[in-house]
């Protein structure tokens, strides 16, 4: 076997995250290795569900345009695909377009001519009931069978692609690609799929590529190079000072995975349980042994909707007299301000949720924290949640006085604890949540899927740059 | 009796997507990893017990290659409802760190 032989193929992957801030430097190093491709992640569930519930971007519009300006130059240099998947972070409807506007712009400044194709894979309510109706959506642990009622919840729902969509916009001449929501994963196994490296392979070094430098030995450096051949992968850090340890990008199969060996993808499971990894030189490690199950093609739903209001109120207390018992005076304190509200609001207060949230004492667990010795100081959050904005925030209102001004022991005079604020109340805006733990199946990589192309010509005036 | 914080070089807590948490737990060696990866205070039942979830869902992976033990176990809220208080369950390790080994 000779090296010339073996299919190898090379993914520039600058960053985990588009918007993060890739490096000029290390895409310069990483062209200079002659990759096929870039591709990136721009999109993830992690920080909640407020993203696909509004379809509104983590990253501001400013830190999406550098990396995309960036990554767009260092593809027409070199003449290959750009593929970006879960767009917008949520990789809805919307948070592509957003994306794509974000692209359309760049292209203008840079008087760049090319192709580009958009995989849009929200989904419809009603064409998933009636999927849901006909069996093809099943649950995933711990939910249960899904309902119509957890479907109507969502404000939008999306189907995560797999790499088949992105290999064909590629073939059919995509120079880019903007991909709603996709695998970590698929994005970045697509070409090496469609070039003919390894499944197992492909699949492996996207997963350890996904999050870009969290592979590494210095997180901080965004991006890695993969090189997929038939039977392994080698990966290392764009940046010549970064390394890859075994260890480092062994570790890297624990992040965010609840099992560290098997991974679940759209048509299979890629099994890691007898990969090597082995170190080839300082900075660069080798990984064979990873096999891949294919299995009926099905694609994750992810569904999130919006729910009711919240309106915040933060107070500091250092009076040593509320923390020598601090779960005392919360528990008097909860009693005064729902007695007041009940007395206020009357039938109302049965809809106000309260939550008092002592920072410095026990507000990250929420369990007792009996037997530790009084804190210096706490903050303590009052959190009013109601079925509408103006509710919460009434509630709150009714709270003020005594939240502000709660005595220390009762028939003592008034204090006054030190809040930051003024008005006093914060309103937080609307609670959103996850609806949707599910699969459903397809009989094709393509059934819910849907690619627009658009050509870009270079504007009058603007020649397009070499 | 040792506690776990005494046999691990590093401990930590993350979101699996928004319905799982995982706890990673690196033993400080191979020597630590041996003795106590199998110890009845990190069993399922005593995880399930410490967050308050199914002793049935819990997932436990040991992983001697890299001396740690792996622990996924169901949120019991999605991440980010009414009274999420760790959006990336981040902090969910430390009950852990006082646990006492055999």
């Amino acid at each position: 076997m000779t090296a010339e032989e073996e299919p190898c193929v090379r993914v520039l992957v600058p960053a985990g995250v588009l918007g993060w801030g890739v490096s000029a430097d290390e895409i310069a190093a990483g062209l200079a290795l002659a990759p096929h491709a870039i591709a990136v992640d721009a999109g993830s569930t992690d920080s909640g569900p407020a993203y696909l519930a509004t379809g509104r971007s983590k990253y501001g519009r400013q830190s999406i345009k550098r990396d995309l300006s960036l990554l767009m130059d260092a593809r027409r240099r070199a003449g290959i695909p750009l593929l970006i998947g879960s767009c917008g972070t949520s990789g809805c409807d919307m948070a592509v377009d957003q994306t794509l506007e974000i692209a359309m712009e760049v292209a203008r400044e840079q008087g760049d001519v090319l192709r580009i194709a958009v995989i849009y894979s929200e989904q419809s309510l009603a064409d998933l009931k009636a999927r849901n109706a006909g069996g093809l959506v099943t649950p995933l642990p711990p939910a249960g069978p899904l309902s119509d009622e957890s479907l109507e919840a969502c404000n939008h729902i999306v189907a995560l692609l797999g790499p088949e969509p992105y290999m064909a916009a590629v073939a059919a001449g995509a120079d880019i690609v903007f991909g709603g929501r996709t695998t970590d994963t698929a994005v970045l196994a697509a070409i090496p799929l469609m070039r003919g490296a390894g499944v197992a392979a492909a699949w492996h070094g996207a997963k350890i590529a996904e999050c870009g430098g969290l592979c590494t030995i210095n997180p901080t450096s965004p991006g890695v190079m993969m090189s997929i051949e038939r039977e392994g992968f080698t990966i290392e850090p764009l940046a010549p000072q970064n390394r890859c340890t075994p260890e480092t990008v062994s570790a890297h199969m624990l992040y965010e995975n609840s099992d560290p060996f098997r991974l679940a993808e759209p048509g299979g499971v890629l099994d890691v349980t007898d990969a090597q990894y082995c170190a080839i030189d300082e900075r660069r490690v080798r990984v064979t042994g990873s096999r891949w199950e294919t299995r009926p093609y099905t694609m994750k739903l992810e569904g999130a909707g919006g729910g009711p209001f919240q309106t915040i109120m933060l107070v500091g207390i250092e009076d040593p007299a509320v923390l020598e018992d601090v779960d005392r005076f919360l528990a008097r304190m909860e009693r005064g301000l729902r007695d007041r509200l009940t007395r206020t609001l009357r039938n109302e207060a049965a809809m106000i949720d309260l939550s008092l949230r002592p920072y410095g004492w026990n507000a990250v667990s929420g369990r007792p924290a009996g037997g530790a010795a009084p804190p210096r100081e706490i903050g303590l959050m009052l959190v009013a949640t109601a079925p509408t904005q103006a509710m919460a925030t009434e509630a709150a209102r009714v709270c003020n006085p005594l939240f502000f001004h709660f005595p220390v022991r009762e028939g003592t005079e008034i204090p006054s604890y030190a809040f930051p604020f003024s008005p006093a109340e914060i309103e937080r805006g609307q609670v959103f949540e996850f609806h949707l733990n599910h699969v459903v199946h397809t009989t094709s990589p393509f059934e819910l899927v849907r690619t627009r192309w658009i050509d870009v010509s270079a504007a009058p005036g603007k020649a397009a740059s070499a | 009796m040792p506690s776990l914080k005494d046999v691990c070089r590093y401990v930590r807590s993350k979101n699996a997507g928004p319905f799982w948490v995982t706890v990673d737990l690196f033993f400080d060696g191979a020597e630590n990893y041996a003795k106590y990866h199998d110890d009845p205070a990190i069993s399922a039942d005593a995880i399930a017990a410490v967050y308050g979830v199914d002793a049935a869902l819990v997932r436990r992976f040991p992983v001697a290659s890299l001396s740690m033990v792996k622990i996924s176990y169901p949120r019991a809220t999605p991440q980010g409802g009414v009274h999420e208080r760790d959006m990336h369950s981040g902090q969910q390790f430390v009950p852990l760190l006082e646990l006492s080994l055999r």
